[in-house]
């Protein structure tokens, strides 16, 4: 073997560097950021957030260009990294998530007195791992880009080194998925050796439709390996104390960005890697999915402690958005389920990012983590109570706000695959969606309907970069809501399923 | 159906104008309370003006086609499109959603009831005002959808907030019945959209392709509008949301909740559910025009156990829906003529009836039936007008209620081909039973509170002399309008019926009535 690699002739592959720009960009960004951090003195630190976030801005240039070029899919390395509309809108995604976790960040960072530079260079290597993911068409490159956005986010988790929660949450999050990364190797290897190849289309091709227990026993291993990173449950319980113990604004990057790349590399997968072996995924998702959210809103319900029932919601969330991946192999509905998870996952990332935002706001002011803490919000910080309602009632599905476009999306794919499972699936989901409100609106009461627990009604400071990433969340959880078209139209998803190579 | 698109900017206008208003009144101080309150009220004013041009510039000629038309892209992915139009069975509501707006507004400029705050509270008028106008014009099923929720949080809030001892209870049992209920519908509007082939969420077109579907089809279909619709009505046996809703919200709650929202639900049986599934229409008609006289029954005998005046008000509106759904259940022209008649009196009487209940809490601080009389005694105009409504809504002949009434239950008498006459003759005798028991309710309230002396708790010298006084300048201006509204229909049904009927003649195509 290694003699016919040494001796066949090497040609190097063409680089597209436009479609590779974002990526350069951001690895540019991540040095400057090390020789930044070696030579500021510890005064001028504070310099590294702007660089951190002109990197992901200056990012997202290429990745619009790319988007307006309009020149069709772009592939590389043999059609093992490939740039189509999918990849693009995630990257998107992806960068601008990260540009408002900085936003989230800034002044903890700062006045936490942590290491800044490593902090960035982390949280910047993490979101390479995500923007290659939306590319990765194989699974070499998609098992190297989960560790590269893994790893850096195991150690962010336990950033605050002498808490003991902050550790418990970086132990929890990393000994869980290196477990999750030894399955999905596991189903990877038997993949190999079903199909002699590690490009996903291939694998494809070589699986077919037809179903033994070997290929089963494979793609059941895979799918597995991604229901840890995307906290489904019975998957799930590193969630809630990890998302309680790491810092908040790495909570926020974990519950939105993480998993989004955990969602965007299952579709990857399911998509062009097992096509045909939907008899083996689809139970599997219908499973998952009504366990997530039924599960994820019961403890949520529970809850007192703010986090943990954003915790909570964050895997019932997860839930509807594998909704439509349980019918994505009936005929005819690829297109439409594949549709509606990129919807709830760009609407999921603008609303949750919004709670987060204010989460930290009201924390900086009460210095609790307690839902009762919000008691009395609107009488004495109405703008931030008015942009909380707008973000539960957005988690919760409420027109005309983004999250009920999300839910709608994967409805809609539900009843059109039209077979009973779907129907049963859509139910829960319904009853899911109404039990939601059970918590979501327990935040609204608090905040508009109790006193104010401690009396202390002066106002609540808002940071000038918090309230940029409250007026981006805000903005586009209403404009999610009220114009959802403008999410679509974006990358024109209708040829998307296709821009997979099926 | 024809199509008329003159002056297609008012309805959009007179939709969207109350957020304009909400997005002006973000940038006043909470403390400049007369400010926000006159910014609030004109544009009520404003919007009422383009809902009065709109009915002028009206073709009365026309009534049965939409008018007004404005088509735009939306959603166009999934073929959604920013579709409106208004007709003679929305006309009628359009304008009373607008009407009620700005007189609960101005009821409000001294009854901001406690904890204050008026920003907030006209704030969530106005985007109410927005909701209910916009589902009543709405001819795409998404559009509908989203402005019939629209209207859910401000109205959480309203009864959360500004409502009663156990408003927290009522406000989130209002919330999770009617969110359950749109959970159902919106699964049921989808399954439409797939059957019809996937084509188009417009309502013109379900209505032509909904006949094509399978009659079991169908049936599911409508069940699923059914429960997201009749919790909204709301119908027996999804109505214990109402009675706390009602007795926990403010006053100016209780009046949109009642004159409005509640007919966002029949409305949506008269517009979407009837006219797209045909058949489903006729199976399920017995089983609603059953639950609707078990309504009118049970509500009455809900009143008359009541001791609290706006509980009893509630209940009375459980039954006088039930009126409402008998005459739609018949899927006659006359059954559905009374039906949106007696929407319309209803949120007139009804919206004064829990005026006057809030206006009688503020001044004796009690609604305890046995602890208020002699009435008329101590506040003549109050009391008499009172005695007015309640004789409006036992329908007395002469006033709106009748015409609501009366005719739903002659409609009874025959329905429409296809539907059991025995069943329906039947429904029709118990539907007469129960406009005895309004007619006791009504009247053995109105005895107790307003006959007689004074308890001695109230009497004059009692400390309560500052808060009893007669109706003020704000109750005026508010109240009259709908006062009058009462005698002129009552008097001139023929007003309202000849733009009801072209529009209903459509919506029953499918029956050959």
């Amino acid at each position: 073997m290694l003699s016919t690699i040494a001796t066949a002739a090497w040609s190097s592959p063409t680089i597209d560097y436009h479609a590779l720009a974002p990526e350069m960009i951001l690895g540019a960004g991540i040095v400057v950021l090390l020789l930044l951090d070696l030579f500021l003195s510890d005064s001028r630190k504070w310099l590294l957030t702007p660089v951190a976030s002109f990197t992901l801005l200056g990012a997202f240039i290429p990745v619009l260009t790319l988007a307006l070029s309009n020149s069709g899919t772009r592939q590389m390395f043999d059609g093992r990294y490939v740039i189509d509309d999918f990849s693009l809108v995630m990257k998107g995604m992806f960068l601008l998530s990260g540009y408002v976790v900085v936003l989230l960040a800034a002044d903890y960072i700062r006045e936490g007195d942590y290491y800044q530079g490593e902090f960035w260079f982390l949280m910047l290597s993490s979101l390479m791992g995500m923007v290659m993911m939306a590319s990765s068409r194989d699974l070499i490159s998609i098992f190297v880009a989960l560790e590269f956005l893994s790893i850096p986010a195991y150690m962010l988790a336990a950033w605050r080194k002498r808490d003991s929660r902050s550790n418990e949450a970086g132990i929890k999050y990393y000994l869980l998925g290196v477990f999750a990364s030894a399955i999905m190797l596991y189903g990877m290897s038997l993949l190999y050796g079903i199909s002699n190849s590690t490009k996903l289309t291939e694998i494809g091709a070589s699986l077919g439709s037809d179903v033994t227990s070997l290929r089963a026993l494979a793609v059941f291993f895979v799918v597995i390996g991604f229901a840890f990173k995307i906290s489904a449950v019975p998957f799930h319980t590193w969630a809630p104390d990890t998302y309680q113990g790491a810092p908040t604004p790495v909570t926020a990057f974990l519950s939105v960005a993480s998993k989004a790349a955990g969602f965007v590399a299952l579709v990857t997968v399911v998509y062009v890697g097992f096509p045909g072996s939907h008899a083996v995924w689809q139970p599997v998702f219908w499973i998952l999915s009504a366990a997530t959210m039924t599960l994820g809103n019961v403890m949520a319900l529970k809850q007192t402690s703010i986090i943990r029932m954003l915790a909570y919601s964050s895997i019932a969330q997860g839930g509807f958005i594998l909704m439509p991946l349980a019918v994505a192999g009936e005929t005819g509905v690829a297109e439409s389920a594949l549709r509606a998870v990129v919807t709830y996952l760009i609407v999921y990332a603008a609303t949750n990012l919004g709670v987060f935002a204010v989460v930290t706001v009201v924390a900086r002011k009460t210095r609790s983590g307690e839902i009762s803490s919000y008691g009395g919000l609107f009488s004495y910080a109405p703008g931030i109570a008015t942009l909380m309602t707008i973000f539960m009632a957005s988690l919760a599905g409420i027109p005309p706000l983004g999250g009920w476009f999300g839910k709608f999306a994967a409805f809609q794919s539900l009843v059109s695959a039209g077979t009973t499972w779907a129907y049963v699936l859509a139910i829960i989901g319904g009853v899911n969606s109404v039990v939601a409100f059970g918590y979501y609106g327990s935040i609204l009461r608090e905040m508009w309907m109790r006193p104010v627990p401690d009396g202390d009604t002066s106002p609540v400071p808002v940071k000038s970069s918090l309230a940029v990433a409250l007026g981006i969340t805000g903005i586009a959880t209403l404009l999610l809501g009220v114009l959802p078209g403008i999410v679509i139209h974006f990358g024109d998803l209708a040829g998307l399923a296709g821009a997979f190579g099926r | 159906m024809e199509v008329i698109s003159n002056h297609n900017w008012a309805l959009t206008v007179g939709t969207f104008l109350p957020l304009v208003g909400v997005l002006v009144m973000l940038f006043i101080p909470k403390a400049e309370e007369v400010l926000i309150k006159s910014v609030a009220i004109a544009t009520a004013i404003a919007t009422l003006a383009v809902g009065i041009y709109t009915m002028v510039q009206f073709d009365f000629g026309n009534a049965g086609s939409m008018q007004f038309v404005a088509q735009h892209d939306w959603i166009s992915v999934i073929k959604s499109s920013y579709y409106i139009g208004i007709d003679g069975i929305s006309l009628p509501l359009y304008l009373l959603s607008m009407v009620i707006t700005v007189l609960v507004m101005i009821y409000s400029w001294d009854h901001v009831p406690s904890p204050g705050n008026p920003k907030a509270f006209f704030i969530l008028m106005l985007i109410l005002q927005t909701g209910m106008a916009g589902t009543f014009i709405a001819r795409d099923l998404i559009l509908f959808f989203v402005f019939f929720e629209l209207v859910l949080l401000p109205m959480y809030f309203m009864i959360g907030v500004w409502g009663g001892e156990n408003r927290q209870y009522a406000s989130l049992k209002f919330f999770l019945y009617t969110m359950f209920g749109s959970a159902l519908m919106l699964v049921a509007f989808l399954a439409l959209f797939f059957k019809t082939g996937a084509e188009s969420f417009s309502i013109p077109f379900l209505i032509e392709q909904g006949m094509n579907i399978s009659r079991t089809t169908q049936i599911w279909i409508f069940a699923g509008m059914f429960v997201g619709f009749a919790v909204k009505v709301p119908m027996f046996p999804f109505h214990t949301w109402l009675p706390d809703a009602h007795t926990q919200a403010p006053t100016q709650g209780s009046v949109i909740l009642a004159a409005v929202l509640l007919k966002l639900g029949t409305y949506g049986f008269v517009r979407i559910a009837i006219p797209v599934l045909p058949e489903a229409a006729k199976a399920w008609a017995p089983y609603i025009g059953g639950l609707a006289v078990i309504g009118i029954i049970y509500g009455s005998f809900g009143c008359l156990a009541q001791t609290d005046m706006k509980r009893l008000i509630a209940f009375s509106s459980v039954a006088h829906m039930g009126f409402v759904m008998l005459g739609i259940s018949t899927l006659t022209s006359f059954g559905m003529n009374a039906a949106m008649f007696g929407m319309v009196a209803h949120g007139l009487i009804t919206g004064m009836l829990f005026f006057v209940a809030g206006s009688v809490k503020e001044r004796y601080h009690t609604l305890e039936i046995k602890r208020i009389s002699g009435m008329l005694l101590q506040m003549p105009k109050l009391g008499w007008i009172l005695g007015f409504c309640a004789m409006a809504s036992l329908g007395l002949p002469g006033l709106a209620g009748f015409w609501g009434e009366f005719p739903a239950i002659l409609s009874a008498y025959q329905p429409a081909p296809g539907l059991s006459v025995n069943v329906f003759r039947t429904y029709m005798v118990i539907a007469a039973i129960g406009t005895v028991f309004a007619a006791g309710y009504l009247l053995w309230m109105f005895q107790r509170i307003a006959f007689g002396e004074p308890t001695a708790e109230f009497a004059a010298g009692h400390g309560h002399d500052e808060d009893i006084h007669d109706v003020n300048k704000f109750e005026w201006i508010a109240w009259t309008p709908l006062l009058i509204a009462i005698v002129v229909f009552g008097v001139y049904p023929q007003l309202m019926f000849k733009v009801l009927d072209p529009a209903v003649g459509v919506t029953l195509k499918a029956f050959g009535g």
